[in-house]
């Protein structure tokens, strides 16, 4: 590794892979390591054993849950929006060829001491049971001011301007009811606590119009989420192929003892006796401690159950709950993300659920209690609590570019902004995501 | 074993929208993964095999996501190669499992002029035994046999002799229960081989019969549908046939 490179990127996350293979494609020189012995970081899929090591030290996994292939753990509860970002990602660089992906089959959320599913489709707000008759016509007319909406043409603006109007009177506008509200704003929009409904409009109507664009993505979508076969860590291993493909060169399972500075800039990165020289640095935060800083923390339960997730629909193989923060009483949503064999991320008849929100306590545990509630028996649970950081700096100054935690959003759209800041400041250009010509092979 | 053999439904399916000519059947397709040390000639091996082409000197693999190659059987059935290339992301022991995932076929390549690349050869069949599908089925290809052959024209080859004895390999191969060859990507000798050997030993039956029984499973059970990208044209755009 005595060798000078265009970039060193450190931690093999989604963040970090999909960087290092867009750059590797541009002709860059990039050395990838990670000091663990497997892809993915944060955003990996964990064996049964690796999974054991993690949450249960000096633990063994028991046998009953069979072979280690079968199983592949998400760390991060995230669904891929099927119109989102990820996906625009995906098939710009060609990764779909490697990795194969399937629906979720439903999304629910709470209200009451009921879970609903949350109509993806005009048929189905026309016969879900979240609302009354006049509302769902309400609703039915604010879903169609949205996807009319022109920004050029004046008569579908009804006296709106999404950038100064707020949420809160748009809403107002539609008369819709609080319920409905609550349901638009956390399961459509997504949103994990009520503050948009005070800033301008623009973003949650891109939120809605994502949402609704995703459900029809792809034919017969039952949710608009899609998600990788064995586990969303093929998606870091996908881009890391990709990367390796143009040149890029892989090290697991190395130690990274030093980033090496010479007047205040970063010149390289030294494992053991060895310096990889590059002008350019990219790494999860957990590479550069003194450089980030902590805005906040998840905690999240990993469960492992023997039957699907009780009161939802018989044939739902993977599934999202959005408890939103009302319903729980709290500042920020509770999210459950369910997946099954169907996935291949755990050994048949058996299901993963994790249940994660934003810690507002000291017990975060006690946090996660309305999303366990609603998983049944729990055969085996493990809670683990991470810190969001973010980086203190933007990199201009010293070359180091960092990455963000991953959130507690339940897709990947803060993930992709975050390469797309991350590539315009190493490479001073925004990415054009665009159905690339394919190359020769 | 259920698992590669949806994997399997949906290539074909794809793969059937090309109009298939009257004599052959659909093509079954099979991924194979390729390894071995560096610079053992993993890559030549194929582009020998897929373009029947070689260069001297080629430069660490670069740029191809993975090639295609039908091999049409004798009893007409049509096997079509997926051929995963390593992306050197062998070199420091950084393979992804993704990599292994659902392989029916592997060409595991040495060097016979250097000893230790059978020794390392025998270390990824052991981490193909225990990441793989348990079908696979593995060849063992001892490459650059030209330089170990006789020369007849004026290419002077000095100290360069070789380190693995035929039988020595054999043995091995046989204990371990793979295919076994020798080759020179170079010369193109006993290239082809290897891959048509692999095509008759995969279990394509066993392939087809978990297509029928995972497509007829899915419509039963309406579980979830896989995502297509691009219909019709994620199996990449090569499709040199040999016949």
């Amino acid at each position: 590794m005595d060798e000078e490179y265009d970039v060193i990127v450190l931690g093999t996350g989604l963040t970090e892979c999909i960087l290092s293979g867009l750059l590797s494609v541009e002709g860059k020189k990039v050395l990838h390591m990670d000091r663990n012995d497997y892809y993915g970081g944060e955003s990996a899929s964990l064996d049964l054993t690796r999974l054991y090591r993690k949450f249960r030290p000096g633990g063994t996994k028991p046998d009953e849950y069979g072979r280690d292939r079968d199983w592949n753990v998400d760390l991060i509860p995230k669904f891929m929006m099927a119109n989102g970002e990820l996906v625009k990602i995906l098939i710009h660089t060609d990764v779909t060829r490697y990795i194969e992906f399937k629906d979720i089959s439903g999304s629910y959320v709470a209200s009451g001491e009921k879970i609903y599913k949350v109509p993806a489709s005009e048929q189905d707000a026309l016969t879900s049971s979240l609302m009354g008759m006049f509302e769902k016509r309400r609703l039915k007319n604010f879903l169609e001011f949205l996807q009319k909406w022109n920004d050029d043409d004046p008569s579908t603006h009804q006296g709106v301007n999404l950038d100064t109007t707020t949420m809160s009177a748009v809403y107002d506008k539609f008369r819709l009811e609080p319920g409905t509200r609550e349901f638009v704003g956390h399961a459509m929009a997504l949103y994990l606590d009520d503050s948009y409904l005070e800033r301008s409009a623009r973003e949650t109507y891109e939120r809605i119009i994502l949402y609704i664009t995703s459900v029809t993505r792809f034919p017969n979508l039952k949710s608009p989420y899609i998600y990788p076969l064995y586990g969303l860590g093929e998606l870091p291993q996908g881009f890391a192929r990709l990367s390796a493909i143009y040149g890029g060169t892989y090290m697991l399972n190395k130690q990274i003892d030093e980033i090496v500075y010479e007047d205040g800039k970063v010149v390289g990165v030294r494992s053991e006796n060895e310096t990889a020289r590059a002008k350019q640095v990219i790494g999860d935060p957990s590479y550069f401690t003194s450089k980030v800083r902590k805005v906040g923390e998840v905690v999240r339960a990993i469960c492992i159950l023997t039957h699907p997730i009780p009161n939802t629909d018989s044939n739902m193989n993977s599934v999202q709950i959005i408890i939103p923060q009302n319903q729980a009483k709290r500042k920020h949503d509770i999210y459950v993300a369910s997946l099954s064999n169907t996935h291949f991320v755990c050994a048949q008849n058996y299901y993963l659920a994790i249940v994660s929100t934003i810690v507002e306590t000291d017990n975060p545990e006690a946090e996660l209690q309305p999303g366990l509630k609603l998983l049944g028996p729990i055969k085996e649970k493990f809670v683990y609590k991470s810190d969001l950081q973010e980086p203190i700096e933007d990199g201009t100054k010293d070359g180091v570019f960092i990455s963000r935690s991953y959130d507690a959003t339940s897709h990947f759209e803060s993930v992709c902004a975050d390469v797309k800041d991350i590539y315009k400041r190493v490479t001073g250009k925004d990415l054009v995501v665009q159905q690339r010509a394919r190359q020769e092979e | 074993m259920s698992n590669s053999g949806r994997t399997i439904t949906e290539s074909v399916t794809r793969t059937s929208e090309s109009t298939p000519s009257p004599t052959s059947a659909k093509p079954v397709q099979v991924k194979l993964v390729l390894l071995g040390e560096a610079a053992v000639g993993k890559s030549s091996l194929v582009l020998r095999f897929v373009n029947n082409e070689f260069s001297e000197n080629k430069e660490p693999t670069i740029g191809a996501a993975f090639l295609t190659q039908k091999c049409r059987l004798e009893d007409n059935k049509v096997i079509k190669f997926e051929i995963w290339d390593t992306a050197g992301q062998e070199r420091f022991h950084s393979l992804a499992p993704m990599y292994y995932r659902n392989a029916q076929a592997a060409v595991v390549v040495y060097d016979v002029t250097k000893a230790a690349s059978l020794d390392k050869a025998k270390s990824w069949v052991k981490e193909l035994q225990r990441q793989a599908n348990p079908n696979i089925v593995i060849a063992l290809a001892g490459n650059k046999i030209d330089l170990v052959e006789p020369q007849d024209d004026s290419e002077v080859l000095s100290n360069i002799f070789r380190e693995v004895p035929t039988e020595e390999a054999r043995a091995y191969a046989l204990e371990a229960g793979l295919l076994f060859f020798e080759t020179s990507a170079k010369k193109g000798e006993g290239v082809v081989n290897v891959f048509t050997e692999i095509a008759k030993k995969i279990p394509v039956e066993h392939i087809m019969s978990a297509n029928r029984s995972g497509s007829r499973q899915n419509i039963l059970n309406q579980s979830s549908s896989r995502i297509d990208f691009q219909p019709g044209g994620l199996n990449g755009p090569i499709d040199n046939c040999i016949d």
